[in-house]
């Protein structure tokens, strides 16, 4: 009994120094460091002010904040849309090999997501493969201008988040119970009102973990609109990376992570009251 | 029974899951307003009969009537059958009124309406106060209860329940098994229960269809299939029964002369045999009757053991005897305080009896 608890003591020890070292300071640093000034010499300057703060919400940088919401809404509803018929059949397939399958959604990750990306830059662009099909087909005369639109950005987003929608979903459809489904049978529902009633609530959980491990990512995923959005397609992500990286403004750039950090824990938070609320888990 | 109306008859059903076949030729006739209970060994193919009435799983091949219609390819969800699940499968989202009520409002019943019938069913179960609360919330007495209020607001025509009872602990079970009973009496709804549990079958039931290995055994009222088991494995099932092995010696008007372990005797009996025929006679514990031995006997005639074992239950002295062949028999004999002797002592030898009018013959399987 007493070295049990001591094992205990010490994994948890070790895991609680781990998350201080390389989680609790450097949230606690960015979080002071958006309070300071910038500094031509030392990056920050200790001085305490809430100018970053009002800078981010009057300026363009805003405007770049609520593009991203709304390109991170639109990848996620898509997701959605694909991901939950595409995990409801492969969850309720009754295949034995249904696990497999579900473990084969992840296979693209096996490639570099970075290379991926490139790959999508080369179907869409200009003189790229779609163009050069459609054009040699006849339907069109001029090449289509795809690469460096939101929608580049959208299609970039979704393709390399879907798999963050669909295991969720899997993962909770799979686990509804068939009894449900055949009481609400039962009970007079027709299919469309089983799905609307009973599986759809039951699955809350599942949409709502998979909408935040797009919605999240989404918000920060620098590489593609980089590559797919060219220099209008701007996302917080980017903007984020550029006041560290390019602008050396750390402070405003530790503002807008800031502002990003609380508005994903009001996420989780939500995410956290619709599990309670069905009171059951599904990550 | 033979003037009521049937409700749900199943012709010929049969069922195989790979290959396997569980339900062999199912013929059942359920009558408007009775609590019938289906009764087996686990794995007998129970559930799957429930599951086929109810449109969960369709037969092979035979007929599914209910109400005179044959309802083979109509789903589950346009039948006017209503299943209590096994483990109730409550929506664990939504709160017990809106459980109750998810029947009526999938059938598009004004809300009113349904507030009334929500409130009059809730209140019969006994659970008007706990309207408001989740499944999760609630005692598996009270989830039971649930379960029942939502099948039964609708009306159904029958309702299946499948093991109803199971996951309450002994001392609920009972209460639950007399609720049940009453409740069924008072609304007139057609029962179909599935149980596992004989005094469960015998204690609520107009009648009891006995299923072993995808066969229906025998069909009868309870006081039917214990007194008159048709098979070795009915009246096994059905509680204790003591098999013992008996050959004919002589025919006589109704019945028979034998010899049985040893004692001769007559037995009345319409089943036809033949002198020198061997069978089994089948006796419940309750009916056999010890007699003690005079200090010289003369056991010639007599069916002789000796008392391995004595249990008090109360009411009753359990006793297990083993015969001279190694058999063993089961005596269940209630007190009789006036009658003072009334114990054994361990190892002793006793003749065997029993209550004539109570043996059930069967002609010998193995022959
Ligand atoms: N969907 C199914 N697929 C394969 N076998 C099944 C299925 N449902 C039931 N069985 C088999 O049919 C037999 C009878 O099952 P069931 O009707 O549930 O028995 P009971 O309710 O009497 O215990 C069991 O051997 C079970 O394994
Ligand atoms: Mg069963």
């Amino acid at each position: 009994m007493k070295e049990r608890n001591l094992f205990q003591i010490v994994t948890i020890g070790i895991i609680a120094i781990w998350l201080v070292i390389f989680a609790l300071i450097p949230n606690i640093m960015v979080f002071a460091v958006s309070f300071m000034e910038r500094s031509e010499e030392s990056f920050i300057k200790a001085a305490f002010t809430f100018e970053n703060y009002r800078a981010f919400f009057s300026s363009m940088y805003f405007s770049i904040f609520a593009a991203s919401f709304k390109m991170a809404f639109i990848t996620t509803l898509i997701c959605l849309v694909i991901g939950y018929p595409f995990a409801f059949i492969l969850a309720r397939s009754g295949s034995r090999f249904k696990s497999l399958l579900a473990l084969f959604v992840i296979i693209p990750y096996w490639t570099s997501a970075l290379i991926r990306t490139y790959a999508i830059k080369v179907i869409l662009t200009t003189n790229g493969l779609i163009n050069t099909f459609l054009i040699k087909a006849g339907v069109i005369s001029e090449p289509l201008n795809m690469l460096y639109t939101q929608g580049a950005v959208v299609l970039g987003l979704v393709y390399t988040l879907l798999p963050f929608m669909i295991l969720p979903l899997y993962a909770a459809i799979d686990k509804l119970d068939t009894r449900y489904i055949e009481a609400s049978q039962d009970l007079g529902a027709s299919r469309l009102q089983t799905l609307a009633y009973v599986i759809i609530p039951i699955t809350v959980p599942g949409i709502v973990a998979g909408c935040l491990l797009v919605f999240l990512p989404s918000l920060g995923l620098f590489y593609i609109p980089d590559i797919l959005g060219g220099a209008k397609n701007i996302l917080i992500g980017n903007l984020i990376r550029d006041q560290f990286l390019n602008s050396r403004n750390w402070p405003f750039g530790a503002a807008a992570s800031n502002i990003l950090t609380i508005v994903m824990a009001f996420m989780l938070f939500a995410y956290y009251k619709s599990v309670r609320a069905i009171n059951r888990r599904v990550l | 029974m033979e003037n009521r109306k049937p409700v749900v008859e199943l012709q010929n059903v049969k069922k195989s899951f790979d290959d396997k076949t569980i339900l062999k030729n199912i013929n059942l006739t359920i009558y408007n307003g009775e609590f019938l209970t289906l009764l087996g060994p686990s794995g007998c193919g129970k559930t799957t009969t429930l599951r086929i009435i109810a449109g969960f799983e369709s037969a092979d091949s035979g007929n599914v009537i209910i109400n005179g219609e044959r309802v083979n390819d109509i789903p589950p969800n346009k039948r006017g059958v209503h299943t209590v699940f096994q483990s109730y499968a409550l929506f664990p989202h939504m709160t017990v009124y809106n459980n109750v009520a998810f029947g009526l409002k999938m059938h598009k019943v004004p809300k009113n309406e349904i507030k009334s019938r929500v409130t009059e069913v809730l209140r019969i179960v006994k659970l008007e106060n706990f309207a408001d609360r989740k499944p999760h919330q609630l005692s598996g007495g009270q989830q039971q209860r649930v379960a029942l209020a939502r099948a039964l607001v609708n009306k159904p025509l029958v309702l299946l329940l499948d093991e109803p009872l199971s996951a309450l602990d002994a001392s609920l079970r009972k209460g639950m098994q007399k609720e049940l009973k009453q409740l069924q009496r008072a609304l007139g709804i057609t029962f179909i229960l599935v149980t596992h549990d004989q005094e469960e079958a015998l204690s609520m039931s107009d009648r009891v269809v006995v299923m072993n290995e995808g066969v229906i055994e025998q069909t009868g009222t309870p006081k039917n299939v214990y007194e008159e088991p048709n098979s070795v494995f009915v009246a096994g099932f059905i509680g204790d029964i003591n098999i013992l092995n008996g050959e004919v010696l002589g025919l006589g008007d109704g019945g028979i002369s034998a010899r049985v372990e040893g004692r001769l005797c007559a037995i009345k009996t319409k089943k036809s045999l033949k002198i020198g025929d061997r069978f089994k006679l089948l006796l419940r514990p309750e009916d056999m009757r010890i007699e003690k031995l005079s200090e010289n006997p003369e056991t010639d005639g007599l069916m002789i053991g000796n008392v391995v074992l004595k249990t008090y239950k109360g009411a009753t002295l359990d006793t297990l005897i083993r015969l001279q062949n190694g058999t063993q028999i089961k005596a269940s004999e209630f007190f009789d305080e006036e009658y003072e002797d009334f114990d054994y002592n361990m190892d002793e030898k006793v003749s065997i009896g029993w209550v004539s009018g109570w043996e059930v013959v069967l002609p010998d399987e193995g022959a």
